[in-house]
């Protein structure tokens, strides 16, 4: 239990701190000794769950399982390496003079503030909380986005804002509406907004009020899932905020989203006796992941692309748990992990790529591999992994995932596999020239800290070649959380 | 026989009424700028100088516009005897019904219209043009603001509607609020007050109802500004009684329909200080910006129907 | 049940929740800043009497802590603090033409009307007095939408944006006598912050682009041309 505290209080301690002492100049270092810290306790938690079963805290307000508490630990895990990450660069970023101090001040509070939302939106037992610790981390990110003043930042900020805003608005209805049912079935209590007491009586809940309860979450939280047509804001904030930014955006915030949203289908498709949460997953997930493909073509800014890139996965997990059953929850699960640390590697290794070249757009971007290989390396096999490529873990998971399609709906096979086709040419159409072209002259390399790259794509890897006993164990047991089946 | 007689009064007390109402409105108002103000019954002083002046009629003048003051004139008269001033449950009723009265407003501006443009002076067209158009913007707020109290009610004779809200015990409906408020913009765009028309001057440019009559003279002008009186006095005497019935007496004793008299009389000349009021604080607004102005008025209607089929209705 | 059985403060919940709908129709219409501000802050201040009737005819006494954080936030931290920007921003003045405004209007009579349906079967499930709100709390929501869609600047996707989170705490007063007082003073906090950060964006928009007209974000596409 003290674990689970002391991986919240960290965080929070340390948003309060950096906001007097962010721009230090080891502020970067103690960032990152924060987030050693913080992943520290986080996996002593994680095994303590995995030892003992749930743990629910005193006051019920933290309710931590098999399911959450693997995200718990990814997230601890990506924030930590991003922050080695953020260290150089944000340090770079000073030298070049894009941010002063007080943006520095601003930009380290607002990582551990993000962080700690995100944490509490894991482990909160109450659904209420998800959604105000959902919200926080808009709140918390947004003036990150708009961190380098620029008249595109600005802008993607405030879209950022006000359509995440106004999405995720309707999931607090749908959270009142889910209140509203509970209440019925537990007047005069406060706990009716507990997932750990909501769980126990889902069966009692009226289906016609969860029915119109899941519409709004899935619109509230899929706007921040990043689905189509919801996803106008994600690209912007992904391209314009700093490329950490980006990389614990993509790696854990639409993650997050997913969560909510399927703890909620957890909740309502039982209470429900039908699939319907399920098929309206399956067609925002298949919706997102086909036009997300496709207007990954057309992109300009790296960054950009490989957000489009985050939409498409993240429409193929939200498929995935659409579909449900064990083999396709086993897979989507699996595949949170893998796009989470393959896609902050990419965005960690862009970010290095941009310092190269001086910009973002695709078109200026040349001949990384023969500036500086490590860079041009790395970009080439995150993007490798990230298409699917075997035998990387990416392509295992979307291999359960295609089987477990093929298992239930067969025909749906097919889009998938188009969409997966298109989204690959359309990566490497646009890396080709930016990892093998001819680097314009006088491109000098940058001092990059690729460890973080390095060790993301090395799990990846492991996880494709051999998904070790213990995580598959894990994610058995999240499987079971999830549809009351396991895999194993 | 009792009953008939009681209408006839009733409806010839609401006609010799309503020039008092409109003095007590000039003179409150004038009394609110500072100025001393011509006393509250000077309009009958100058119904009767007009009555006594000789008519001048234009040459190229049609029997319509000869004969178009007195049409007016009684539509409204009996527009009058369909409203209930004093009792309800009089013999009128059976005819006292809202859309009724809609219908006798829609004939009379019909022939001030004609009227206005029978000459064929700029200004009367203008006029009438401007009239048409407040007015086909004015009646569709005006019928869905009485459906609005309708849907509550269950009909749209006004003695019903009266007698349905004495007979029950007070309530307070949401849809009475917003259909109060429609109706009273619709009233102050239909008898051509402040914000829309101004009815104590003759600026060119922004006259409405002034720009019609502007050819009349004599008698035939008395009559055509009696029936604009008439026409305030009978929105006044709706508004009051229809959102706020209560001294609307029943049973027709001496005693009751004093009293009855009496609480009317100072509804309406409550109403009467709150229009002035408002006309003081408000100016007038630009033509082009009626119809916003009668949209809202739809508006409120629009809620009030949508707040009685959710609120009220189950 | 119908109105005739409720007692006379539920019926006025019932009116003042159809006033309150009354000022989001206010805002979607109202063309000048400083009017639109007042507006909020009246829808506001109907808010918080609407939910301490509410919390005095239901005998939930934390519904008054509730109230107070409306009234703080929505009546007063507010609209202060954005009539503080807007003289410091000196747009004062200014006038913003909404397009097409008969259109506007009536897409939000659509908007209560299609509430009204959506929220029929919740509105048979409940016991309370004041169940046939929800429906109207829906609407202020969708309203609040209709104006971050339909306004051009800043400051009034803001009041939108705000009206809309007015709604939503309306739809937790109505629908359960409130959220538990963990989640309100979480939310209440988020608004708190997010009120805060729409101030600074002010600044940063202006001096960005020059404007606080969100007609000038056009930069970002959603394919490169």
């Amino acid at each position: 239990m003290t674990a689970l505290y002391l991986t919240l209080l960290i965080p929070l301690a340390a948003t309060l701190c950096f906001a007097v002492i962010g721009h230090w100049k080891q502020a970067g270092t103690l960032n990152l000794l924060v987030c050693l810290a913080t992943f520290g306790t986080s996996l002593q938690c994680a095994v303590e769950v995995f030892n003992h079963g749930a743990l629910l805290s005193p006051g019920k307000l933290f309710y931590v399982d098999a399911f959450n508490v693997y995200l718990l630990l990814l997230n601890a895990f990506v924030g930590l390496t991003t922050a080695v990450f953020s260290r150089s660069y944000m340090a770079h970023e000073v030298e070049i003079g894009r941010v002063d101090d007080a943006r520095m001040r601003l930009y380290h509070s607002m990582y551990q503030g993000f962080l700690l939302t995100m944490l509490v939106a894991l482990t909160t037992n109450n659904l209420g909380l998800l959604w105000v610790a959902i919200e926080g981390a808009t709140l918390a990110t947004v003036l990150l986005v708009s961190l380098y003043r620029t008249p595109e930042s600005i802008e993607a900020g405030w879209k950022y804002f006000i359509l995440c805003g106004v999405g995720i608005a309707q999931a607090l209805f749908g959270t009142v509406l889910i209140y509203f049912a509970a209440e019925r079935v537990l007047p005069g209590t406060d706990d009716a907004l507990l997932w750990s007491v909501l769980k126990q009586h889902a069966g009692e809940l009226e289906p016609t009020v969860l029915t119109l309860a899941f519409v709004f979450l899935l619109v509230g939280y899929g706007t921040k899932i990043g689905l189509v047509p919801l996803h106008n804001w994600l690209p912007d904030a992904h391209s314009e905020g700093p490329t950490p930014m980006s990389a614990i955006l993509s790696g854990l915030l639409l993650n997050i989203a997913l969560y909510a949203v399927v703890r909620y289908k957890m909740l309502i498709e039982p209470a429900l006796g039908n699939h319907l949460p399920g098929y309206l997953m399956m067609g925002f997930g298949m919706l997102s992941f086909t036009v997300a493909s496709i207007l990954l073509h057309r992109q300009k800014d790296v960054k950009r692309m490989f957000s489009y890139s985050s939409i498409e996965h993240m429409g193929l997990m939200t498929f995935a748990f659409g579909i449900g059953g064990p083999l396709a929850t086993f897979g989507a699960l699996l595949h949170m992990i893998v796009h989470s640390l393959t896609k902050s590697a990419i965005f960690v290794t862009v970010g290095h790529a941009a310092h190269v070249a001086g910009t973002q757009s695709i078109d200026k971007i040349r001949g990384l591999i023969r500036t500086q290989p490590a860079i041009g390396w790395s970009l080439l096999f995150g993007t490798i992994a990230i298409a699917g490529f075997p035998p990387f873990g990416v392509f295992t998971s979307e291999f359960l995932l295609f089987t477990a399609t093929m298992k239930s709906w067969p025909w749906l096979v097919f889009p998938l596999l188009f969409g997966l086709g298109v989204a690959f040419a359309g990566l490497f159409r646009h890396l080709q020239p930016m990892v093998f072209g001819e680097p314009p002259a006088g491109q000098l390399p940058v001092k990059a800290n690729m460890l973080p790259v390095l060790l993301h794509l090395l799990l990846v890897l492991l996880l494709g070649i051999a998904i070790p006993d213990v995580l598959s164990r894990w994610l058995d047991q999240a499987t079971i959380m999830v549809v009351g089946k396991g895999l194993l | 026989m009792n009953g008939w007689l009681l209408a006839i009064v009733q409806t010839g007390l609401l006609i010799a009424a309503a020039p008092f109402l409109a003095g007590w409105v000039k003179w409150v108002k004038c009394r609110l700028q500072s100025r001393q103000g011509p006393p509250p019954w000077q309009p009958y002083r100058d119904l009767h100088r007009l009555f006594g002046k000789e008519v001048v009629v234009a040459a190229v003048a049609s029997p319509i516009f000869r004969s178009a003051p007195y049409l007016i004139f009684s539509v409204t008269a009996l527009a009058c005897s369909v409203v209930p001033l004093v009792a309800i449950g009089l013999p009128t009723t059976a005819i006292a019904d809202v859309i009724v009265l809609v219908g006798f407003f829609a004939l009379g501006r019909f022939f001030l219209a004609l009227a206005g443009m029978d000459i064929g002076t700029s200004f009367g067209g203008m006029g009438a043009s401007r009239e048409m158009t407040i007015a086909s913007l004015a009646e569709p707020a005006m019928l869905l603001g009485v459906f609005t109290l309708a849907m509550t009610v269950h009909s749209t004779n006004l003695a019903s509607m009266i007698s349905y809200l004495l007979e029950n015990p007070f309530q307070l409906y949401p849809s009475f609020v917003f259909a109060a408020m429609g109706m009273v913009l619709v009233a102050v765009a239909e008898t051509g007050r402040i914000p829309i028309d101004n009815p104590a001057t003759h600026l060119e440019l922004t006259m409405v109802h002034e720009a019609m009559i502007l050819e009349y003279s004599g008698r035939h002008l008395a009559l055509m500004e009696w029936a604009a009186m008439l026409k305030l006095m009978i929105y006044s005497v709706l508004l009051v009684n229809l959102f706020c019935p209560w001294g609307l007496v029943v049973d027709y004793t001496p005693p009751a329909l004093l009293q009855g008299l009496l609480v009317v009389t100072v509804k309406v000349l409550l109403l009467g200080t709150i229009l002035a009021f408002a006309e003081t604080a408000l100016a007038k607004m630009r033509l082009f910006r009626v119809p916003q102005y009668l949209a809202l008025a739809f508006i409120l209607c629009l809620l009030g129907i949508l707040s009685h089929v959710i609120l009220e209705v189950n | 049940m119908a109105l005739t059985q409720l007692s006379l403060a539920e019926q006025l919940v019932l009116t003042l929740a159809a006033l309150i709908l009354f000022t989001s129709f206010l805002l979607l219409a109202q063309n000048r800043i400083v009017s639109l501000i007042h507006t909020f802050a009246w829808q506001g201040v109907l808010l918080f009497v609407t939910t301490c009737l509410m919390a005095a005819n239901s005998g939930r006494h934390h519904l008054f802590i509730s109230a107070g954080l409306t009234l703080a936030l929505k009546v007063f931290f507010i609209p202060w603090q954005l009539r503080r920007l807007v003289i410091k921003l000196d747009i004062r003045r200014d006038v913003e033409v909404v397009g097409g405004p008969s259109l506007v209007m009536i897409a939000g009579g659509v908007l209560v009307l299609f509430s009204y349906y959506v929220v029929l079967p919740i509105r048979e499930l409940s016991f309370l007095a004041s169940r046939n709100t929800i429906a109207i709390s829906l609407a202020v929501i969708l309203i609040g939408m209709l104006m971050i869609i339909t306004r051009r600047k800043a400051v009034a996707q803001v009041i939108g944006f705000m009206s809309l989170e007015n709604g939503l705490f309306f739809a937790a007063v109505v629908a359960t006598y409130g959220m538990p007082m963990v989640v309100e003073l979480g939310i209440a906090f988020d608004v708190l912050v997010a009120a805060i950060l729409f101030g600074i964006f002010f600044f940063q928009l202006r001096s960005g682009i020059g404007s606080l007209d969100v007609d000038h974000l056009n930069r970002l596409h959603e394919v490169d041309r």
